[in-house]
């Protein structure tokens, strides 16, 4: 029997994906458990039995200084030194929304040469300047070292957010995150399948269509949309046609991405 | 010490916050604004040293995308600014936060009086006068691109203008923008002047003034008192009295509040706790709040003499007794699943041996008007706790909303005093969107209602579903028990003065002095984190009863937990405040929010304070329950006010009202020229009330939990409104449950019991379309009434009441003819306003929601057509029923006459209905139907524009064809609003299985799918009625709302 791989699910201060998320994981084979965030930091040591971390999506303190700036700015005075000796020992870091948010207002991601602790790149207003909630169509770029997203191509999911944007004003850093192959996923036209800047397809006016983006060794990620939001057929809205069409999958398609984190846990 | 530290974007940095205030500046109030940038303020009120300073601008600053100075901001040219901050007092939520980030930031513990403040600079470049210069082709590009807010297309690099290094303060030679645009836009866009603050600048004001380093705390020194009342003058001083406390209380009420006082019996037990001779404005209040109509619906309990319209008399004893409650009973013995109804916060009912559901839905409607977006967030934030407060408390599962508003679009006079439509609909919606959305919670119902009648008092219904395990540490979740010697905590937020008066100034009609403090905001991301404390102190058994604060704040909360075990006792004292300076009396009836109240044992209040203080929630011990019969209420070492419960609960006088039903009078609208119905079609579904609502849904979370099945928005393009929805409620099993809901206010202006029938039936047919079954479906009224009680204020009490009478025997009738009970509910009669001198009562509005569980989601329905070559039927009976309906009053609107719309209202044939219901039953279980979708606002003709929109399909079908009564014309089959109909699709081999299931029910054929996206109706004799192409049809439906 293969051993359940260890996962921790951070909570707490308005994150608030933290029920499905725990599903998710624990469909894909992983042994999840939800820990408080105020738990963890009078508890640090914690991190050295897991295998993986998670933020998840939701409100952090409100999101009222920024997406996640809140959070990250606890993290970044009261938790560095443990996530970075979590992060050397190889383990996964996943990060959803807000939780994207946080990692990268820390700098976790991009992560570029070691660097987990300098913000780099910005998640910022959607262009449209409001909350969306719809789905997207998402393309997984298969030279990307991402261990969550291996062998995906395409992928629909719901995105749910305000504050989804990759931007910088630096383009050298853009080019320096293509070549490393960091942008693990991207908005895609839903009829041609080609990244695109054009809303709805593109949510937010994301810079290079970036919708994931992950460190340059596939082992930290971050994406706005909500794989975790597909664990059930029935979450698509269109699974009434895949019904009768009989392409309804057997199970949602975003527990692909939790599927190949707990295979790369176990090997 | 004080400091402000100002945060702009860097250059080349989009500024989505100011496009998004300009375009509206432009849209909304059509002023000539071109460009509008803003600036987010810290005001720190904390003592710092400058190292420690330079070290918060940095932590709270985005190093990417902003820059920050400490002080003054190099500032971007503008011909105004306008710098928007908090009143002193008013919640201020990033304010908090950042107190919070400061906490980290330093790793040390801030003082008390150590706080941070934030307040928002808006940058204002006006348009007039440039247009034809050079860049002037520049600028209209610019207003093209921010008219459409979501289809921008690329990252906009921002003109330079952005940059803050350019130190210009030269502005256009004239000002664009007067002074009193500029103070319009303030105060009816960016500010609400009842609890912000405005400061306008222009280039040279701002450059003489110093940096403004003020903060919005307050230092009142004011020693709290406790006043007494003397209740020994006449009953004009009575009035007076009640008038002057908006004490909202009627000469009845104040007396026996004065003979209570005057009791020897009561006399000796306050002087004996040194109480003075005269009640104190803590018993007075309480009193007051208690007996409010909003705590204590005495409109629904009153006894009404009911005359009919053949004269006949009846004595009524209560209507709720009467109606609801006796409904609720007798459907009760024929269920099995009523677990406990009118008791406790919520309705409660079994989902499954594991758990019981929670639904409940209120009204915030006064709050709503004073300030759209905190007194909407308020109302979400806290029907959330109604849940949370029912049983032993219920995890919270999903959001329904709804508002009634006038048109956003209003170009007729406002009265003094009163928001623009527009405004309201905004701010109600931000109000809700941010209160959901950061509280993790999915909406999964929303509509919206239009009528100008709303303009004085818009209706914003809010409502949560839970669940409660069946069973805590062995015993049933639902009920509470208090034993003598709790101690009683409250928990959560602080109390301010916000709030004050809620509960008896929404029992009031809105008026110019409505008071200020009756405005509340909420705080979502403090109620998220009391609220995941709670279920964790839940499941470890700590605590023994709990119940929210919500209207009358704690002198309601501890007061009806007091009647559990019999009394109470508590020092207000006690309770953590916001700010000093407030009066005994206004700690007890401060509705501050995201507070509950809880009876701990004693043996556990220990372990209850350590977890609260490990999930930073604040909990505090306030005193003790009782069983001495008498709730008592100290402040430090005095006693400040003594009730017997018997009185504050039992002793209200009972209201004897007056009602009269008389028909009226309402002429019809003049024919249609009989023809193509094309331009109709399209026109109608332009109309608000049947126009699609998806842009301003798509910014509320739906699927958040990821349990979502059949969601607010289906078919294959995701756009069309669903009839119900459908969710999971566990992860790992397929049962579900159906929300819909039925509303139409419309109908109340020919007859309320044919509203009231119609709108249970509307809630009951769409739950069915989606899949339910009858004998699962429960149902929740919410009564949203004008002021029904005859005055002077209100000659035409009489005919209100008399409306309200009919509703209730409709709800009656109905609801137990379809085993529907009702499990919760709630009233609200005063929604008038006389603001300006006019007088605005809204239309007598009831919302009914449903409720049903369902075996197995994956067997779910939804209304947009799947395949072409699918067979269309329709099922259930076209009458003559266009009275105000969707297409009487279009027509009404169109020949000048738009209160002209008199006719047959929707009747309901229950038999009949029962019958179909079963049938559509049968069919759903075998899986026959590709698509349903119930007929309402609009009849077929919409109904099929809308079905067929969903599967980008077009239809051929000829209207004829549909069971009707005789002698219909084509207007009438098309836009006839009969109730229990279903047009349904279905694959063709199916046709015999499906013919006869409904074998003796009006069911037939009227066409079928087909590829190529045209809506093709046939009427009698085979005459052409409609030929649209779907594309244009969509077009209508979506653009009358989208962007706004």
């Amino acid at each position: 029997m293969v051993s359940k791989p260890p996962v921790l699910i951070i909570t707490g201060y308005g994150v608030n994906c933290e029920a499905e998320s725990k599903v998710a994981w624990e469909m894909a084979g992983a042994d999840a458990r939800l820990i408080h965030l105020h738990d963890l930091l009078a508890k640090p040591t914690l991190l050295k039995e897991l295998k993986a971390l998670m933020f998840i999506g939701g409100f952090s303190f409100g999101d009222h200084m920024g997406s996640g700036h809140v959070l990250a700015l606890r993290i970044r005075h009261r938790l560095r030194d443990e996530l970075h000796s979590f992060i050397e020992a190889g383990n996964l870091i996943l990060g959803v929304c807000n939780g994207f948010q946080v990692m990268v207002k820390l700098g976790l991601l991009p992560g570029l040469d070691h660097d987990y602790f300098n913000q780099k790149i910005a998640l910022m207003q959607n262009d449209g300047g409001a909350f969306q909630n719809f789905w997207v169509d998402l393309r997984f770029e298969a030279a990307s070292p991402c261990m969550f997203t291996r062998g995906l191509e395409r992928m629909p999911l719901p995105i749910r957010h305000g504050e989804g944007k990759i931007f910088t004003t630096d383009h050298d850093l853009l080019d320096t995150l293509e070549r490393a192959h960091c942008v693990a996923c991207r908005y895609v036209d839903s009829q041609t399948g080609v990244p695109t800047m054009r809303f709805p397809d593109n949510p937010n006016g994301s810079l290079n269509a970036i919708a994931g983006l992950c460190d340059p060794t596939g082992r930290i990620f971050g994406l706005m949309p909500h794989p975790e939001a597909y664990l059930f057929p029935e979450n698509h809205p269109q699974w009434p046609y895949q019904k009768i069409q009989g392409t309804l999958p057997k199970e949602g398609l975003g527990l692909k991405l939790f599927r190949n984190a707990v295979q790369y846990m176990q090997h | 010490m004080t400091y402000r530290i100002e945060i702009g974007l860097k250059r080349g940095v989009p500024d989505a916050r100011g496009r998004g205030t300009a375009t509206r500046s432009t849209s909304a109030l059509q002023l000539p604004v071109k460009s509008i940038q803003t600036r987010t303020i810290y005001q720190l009120d904390a003592r710092l040293s400058r190292t420690e300073l330079e070290t918060v601008r940095e932590a709270f600053t985005d190093p990417v995308i902003e820059i920050a100075a400490i002080g003054r901001l190099r500032p971007p040219p503008f011909d105004w600014l306008i710098e928007v901050g908090f009143k002193p007092g008013v919640t201020d939520n990033v304010g908090r936060t950042a107190r919070i980030a400061l906490q980290d930031v330093l790793a040390r513990p801030l003082a008390e009086d150590e706080a941070v403040y934030t307040a928002i600079q808006y940058f204002v470049r006006g348009t007039a006068g440039r247009r034809k210069t050079e860049d002037g082709e520049e600028e209209e590009k610019q207003t093209s691109n921010i008219q459409h807010p979501t289809s921008n297309v690329e990252c906009r690099i921002a003109d330079s203008e952005q940059d803050p290094t350019a130190y210009s303060l030269q502005s256009t030679a004239s000002p664009p923008l007067t002074r009193g645009q500029i103070e319009h836009l303030a105060k009816d866009l960016l500010a609400n002047p009842l609890i912000q603050t405005i400061q306008i600048f222009s280039p040279d004001e701002w450059k003489d003034e110093q940096a403004d380093e003020r903060v919005p705390a307050i230092h009142e020194q004011a020693e709290p008192t406790v006043k007494t009342y003397d209740l020994g003058g006449s009953d004009e001083d009575l009035r007076r009295i009640s008038r002057a406390h908006i004490l909202s209380l009627s000469l009845d009420e104040m007396r026996a509040i004065r003979d209570y006082f005057t009791r020897p019996a009561v006399r000796a037990a306050r002087q004996a706790l040194g109480l003075p001779e005269q009640p104190t404005d803590v018993e007075v209040e309480c009193v007051a709040q208690t007996w409010s109509e909003h705590c204590s619906h005495k409109v629904f309990s009153a006894k009404i003499n009911y005359v009919d319209e053949q004269g006949h008399t009846e004595l009524i004893k209560s209507l709720f007794k009467t109606y609801i409650k006796a409904s609720t009973e007798k459907i009760a013995k024929s269920l099995d699943w009523l677990v406990s109804v009118f008791t406790d916060n919520a309705g409660i009912i079994r989902f499954n041996e594991r758990l019981n559901l929670v639904y409940k839905v209120e009204t915030h409607n006064s709050p709503s008007a004073l300030d759209p977006y905190g007194g909407a967030m308020t109302g979400i934030v806290g029907v959330n706790r109604d849940p949370m407060g029912t049983g032993m408390g219920a995890n919270l599962l999903c959001n329904v909303w709804g508002y009634c508003l006038g048109s956003p679009f209003y170009a007729g006079n406002l009265p003094a005093g009163l928001m623009h439509p527009r405004r309201i609909r905004d701010g109600v919606h931000q109000g809700v969107i941010e209160g959901g959305n950061q509280s993790g919670i999915p909406w999964t119902r929303g509509w919206e209602i239009f009528d100008d009648r709303y303009i004085g008092k818009p209706l914003v219904f809010c409502g949560t579903v839970g669940y409660l395990p069946v069973k805590l540490q062995g015993r049933p979740s639902e009920r509470k028990e208090i034993k003598p010697g709790d101690a009683m905590l409250m928990l959560g937020g602080r109390i301010g003065k916000d709030g004050i008066h809620g509960a008896t100034f929404s029992s009031e009609e809105l008026r110019a002095e409505s008071p200020v403090q009756a405005v509340q905001i909420g705080d979502p991301i403090t109620q998220r984190k009391m609220y995941e404390f709670l279920m964790e102190a839940r499941d470890q058994g700590l605590y023994r009863a709990i119940t929210d604060n919500g209207a009358g704040g704690l002198s309601c909360s501890a007061g009806e937990m007091g009647r559990m075990s019999g009394g109470a006792d508590l020092d207000l004292s006690l309770a953590p405040l916001k700010y000093q300076g407030l009066h005994p009396w206004e700690i007890f009836l401060s509705e501050a929010q995201e507070r509950m109240t809880l009876a701990v044992a004693p043996e556990q209040v220990q372990a209850f304070l350590d977890l609260a203080r490990r999930r930073d929630v604040e909990a505090t011990v306030l005193g003790t329950f009782t069983d001495s019969g008498v709730l008592v209420i100290r402040y430090k070492e005095g006693v400040v006010g003594r009730l017997d419960m018997d009185f504050l609960y039992e002793g209200c006088p009972v209201m004897t009202l007056e009602a009269r039903w008389t028909p009226p009078q309402v002429p019809a609208p003049l024919p249609l020229r009989a023809g193509k119905c094309d331009s109709v079609l399209t026109e109608l579904l332009t109309d608000l009330n049947l126009c699609s609502k998806e842009f301003k849904s798509r910014q509320y979370d739906g699927e958040v939990k990821g349990l979502s099945v059949v969601k607010p928005y289906v078919g294959i393009h995701s756009d069309m409104p669903s009839d119900a929805t459908i969710m999971r409620v566990e992860y790992d099993r397929p049962e579900g449950i159906i929300l819909a809901e039925g509303i139409n206010p419309f109908y109340s202006d020919l007859d309320t019991y044919a509203m009231m029938a119609s709108v249970i039936d509307e809630g009951v047919r769409r739950v069915i379309s989606a899949g339910g079954r009858l004998g699962q479906i429960a149902g929740l009224d919410n009564f949203c009434w004008p002021d029904p009680v005859e005055s002077e204020k209100t000659p035409d009490g009489r005919y209100k009441l008399g409306q309200l009478v009919r509703a209730n025997k409709a709800l009656y009738d109905v609801t137990t003819a379809f085993s529907v009970p009702c499990i919760s509910g709630k009233d609200s009669v005063k929604n008038d306003s006389t603001r300006g001198g006019r007088k605005i009562s809204i239309p007598p509005t009831v919302l009914f929601s449903t409720i049903a569980r369902m075996d197995d989601v994956r067997k779910a329905v939804t209304m947009d057509m799947k395949a072409a070559g699918d067979l269309i039927y329709v099922i259930g009976l076209t009458r003559r029923e266009l009275g105000a309906s969707a297409f009487f009053r279009w027509l009404a609107q169109r020949q000048n006459t738009p209160s002209h719309v008199g006719g047959a209202v929707p009747s309901l044939d229950i038999p009949q209905a029962l019958n179909l219901y079963r049938a559509m039953n049968k069919a759903t279980d075998q899986g026959l139907l590709r698509s349903s979708h119930t007929p309402t606002r609009g009849g077929l003709a919409v109904a099929f524009a809308l079905s067929a929109m969903g599967g980008d399909w077009g239809i051929e079908a000829d209207v004829g064809k549909a069971p009707s009564e005789s002698g219909l014309t084509n207007d009438e089959l098309l836009f006839s609003e009969s109730n229990s109909r279903f047009v349904i699709t279905i694959a063709p081999e199916h046709v015999r299985t499906l013919e006869v299931l409904f074998q003796g029910l009006p069911c037939a054929c009227v066409g079928r799918v087909t590829e190529d996206k045209i809506l093709r109706v046939k009427g009698l004799r085979g005459k052409t009625l409609m030929t649209t192409k779907t594309a244009s049809l969509r077009k209508a439906f979506k653009g009358t709302l989208y962007g706004i």
